[in-house]
């Protein structure tokens, strides 16, 4: 358990503040275009019988580059890439795991996350790997902010967008990697977008976004796996589901506080005009008192 | 079409005449006989073509714009204006010919502090992007990759004064994409200042701007070019603002149909630009631009 929740907590840290950046370019979808492609990498290291996260690893970053580059090059528009890829990494990983004989537990493992079965290797490798990831964010946060902001300002600033580009995209797919123990290749997506969401709602600033966005990963990450382990269900689900009710009730304080601040002005406003109603009516009065006064006289 | 204010008026800037020094082919004579050398020319578009798919976009482009001038590109709709602002600022690649930043190939171009640059719209307004005012207008500040950026705590004085000149400072902690359109292009104009910059280039920058904002906005940007000699280039659709603000201007139809003083631009020129008749009606001696 103790293994299962470090995993959980480093997967909750890197993969949320990465989404960050892919979230506010409007980038989500390749996180999902290289989850099926790292299933395509786990499909490839169970017909060879070699370790998944390395094939997966080196099956995303070929990926990222190649979807970058037909975007730079407008070979093809960019959710068409995506596409094409999404659905050829699919495609390539359900032929090669029926040439495997690979519709086993292993498989499954890594479609929809089994924590409880990582491996100290496995935990090292997620570890190193989110290490390379954070020193990258770190050094590399303005310009990852600047790009976020706009890509042609960034260039016109003098960063080297296209190479940020491929960079973000290797690590989203290193990301991926990282994370496709714990959630699953399936729902890996939603751990890097979901958190994001959410600190969206409840801070201001780039940077605190980043920060939040890691813990409400690690918050969900290790809550999900909490549950899981107690309610014996799958962690992958689990740690979703549990992100997607953070960011319900979170878009549902908000909306309700946006509803009593609205309230609370209509008020004030209906307020202050009744006062100056009221004064209107009270000098119309005194007026017809002293008229009624002076008549009487 | 009623147009703002023309005057018989001689534009004071160096308005270059385009004569090639045939000696040095890379300098030109302004109109007041001065010899401007290559790297001292914001911006010069030299036979430069621009295609789509062996469609061109922009046409033979031939036109410098010269230190200190405050320069409108004006045209219809799909005319090529913001295709030659991208050309300009290396954002994109000529088919042929040449465009020259500070004498130098845009897309070669390095000493990106010497510009600025206001699109119309960034991605990032039109959603719910986190950063405040002072961040982005912050991003201005950036000098190129510094592993340690992340600890420099200090900020650069120049975005505060930035923000004062571009009159944001009490919005410096508000969320950008709650400010309104007016506001969101004055944090980008701020951003840009904070690097000092040589020219400033605009692209529909009022565009979605209400008049009281569109008038503030112009009196910010007249400052700029009039008190601080910034080199200004701003594409727009108002012929009024353009006749008022700015000293050349350069219309676009694929070709350049007219580049000159904004006074020479008369209703012929207009109606050649836009393809109907336009009629021009001067008034207002006091708004008359320079």
């Amino acid at each position: 358990m103790n293994r299962a929740i470090l995993a959980a907590v480093l997967v909750g840290a890197t993969a949320p503040a990465f989404g960050v950046f892919l979230v506010l370019r409007r980038l989500s979808l390749i996180a999902d275009t290289l989850s099926h492609v790292a299933l395509a990498g786990v499909a490839i290291a169970l017909l060879t019988k070699t370790f998944a996260p390395v094939v997966a690893l080196v099956a995303t970053t070929t990926a990222a580059v190649s979807i970058e580059e037909l975007r730079m090059r407008r070979l093809l528009p960019g959710d068409a890439a995506l596409a094409v890829f999404l659905y050829g990494a699919l495609a390539l990983a359900v032929v090669l795991i029926s040439i495997a004989d690979g519709f086993n537990s292993t498989l499954f493992s890594y479609l929809f996350g089994s924590v409880l079965t990582v491996t100290q290797t496995d935990l090292w490798w997620m570890a190193s790997l989110a290490v390379v990831i954070t020193v990258f964010m770190l050094i590399l946060s303005s310009e990852l902010a600047q790009i976020a902001f706009d890509p042609d300002l960034a260039r016109i600033n003098g960063v080297r967008v296209h190479l940020l580009n491929l960079g973000l995209a290797v690590l989203t797919g290193a990301t991926i990697t990282v994370s496709m123990r714990v959630v699953g290749v399936l729902l890996v997506g939603a751990l890097i977008v979901i958190p994001v969401l959410v600190s969206l709602r409840i801070t201001k600033g780039l940077t605190r976004t980043v920060v939040a966005s890691s813990l409400v990963g690690i918050f969900v990450a290790v809550v999900g796996m909490i549950i899981a382990y107690y309610a014996d269900i799958a962690p992958g689900g689990t740690v979703v589901l549990t992100a997607i009710i953070l960011l319900i009730a979170v878009e549902l304080a908000a909306f309700v506080s946006r509803s009593l601040g609205r309230h609370s002005r209509q008020l004030e406003i209906a307020k202050h005009s009744h006062s100056h109603e009221s004064h209107a009516h009270g000098t119309a009065d005194a007026a017809d008192a002293d008229a009624d006064r002076s008549a009487h006289r | 079409m009623p147009v703002g204010n023309l005057s018989e008026n001689e534009p004071t800037g160096t308005i270059s005449t385009q004569i090639e020094n045939k000696s040095e082919p890379q300098n030109l004579i302004s109109h007041e006989g001065k010899v401007l050398r290559a790297e001292q020319i914001p911006i010069r578009f030299a036979e430069t073509w621009f295609s789509y798919d062996s469609v061109p976009v922009v046409r033979d482009i031939n036109f410098s714009i010269t230190p200190g001038e405050f320069a409108a590109i004006l045209g219809p709709n799909g005319s090529g204006k913001t295709t030659l602002m991208k050309l300009a600022l290396g954002l994109l690649k000529p088919t042929s010919g040449q465009v020259l930043l500070f004498g130098e190939p845009a897309e070669t171009f390095t000493d990106w502090h010497k510009i600025g640059y206001v699109p119309q719209r960034t991605q990032a307004t039109e959603s719910r992007f986190p950063a405040s005012v002072r961040e982005i207008v912050n991003f201005g500040s950036y000098t190129g990759f510094n592993p340690l950026s992340i600890f420099k705590r200090k900020r650069s004085n120049r975005v505060e004064e930035s923000m004062d000149l571009a009159g944001i400072s009490h919005l410096a902690s508000r969320r950008v994409s709650d400010l309104s359109v007016g506001q969101q292009q004055r944090m980008l104009i701020a951003r840009s200042l904070v690097r000092q910059p040589d020219l400033l280039v605009m692209d529909e920058p009022v565009a979605g701007v209400d008049a009281a904002g569109e008038e503030q906005f112009h009196t910010m940007v007249r400052r700029l070019n009039r008190e601080l000699g910034i080199t200004i280039v701003m594409v727009s659709h108002d012929i009024g603002a353009v006749m008022r603000e700015a000293t050349t201007c350069a219309c676009i139809n694929r070709d350049i149909v007219f580049h000159g003083p904004v006074h020479q631009l008369d209703a012929q020129a207009l109606s050649g630009l836009y393809g109907f008749p336009v009629d021009v009606l001067m008034h207002d001696e006091e708004h008359t631009h320079r």
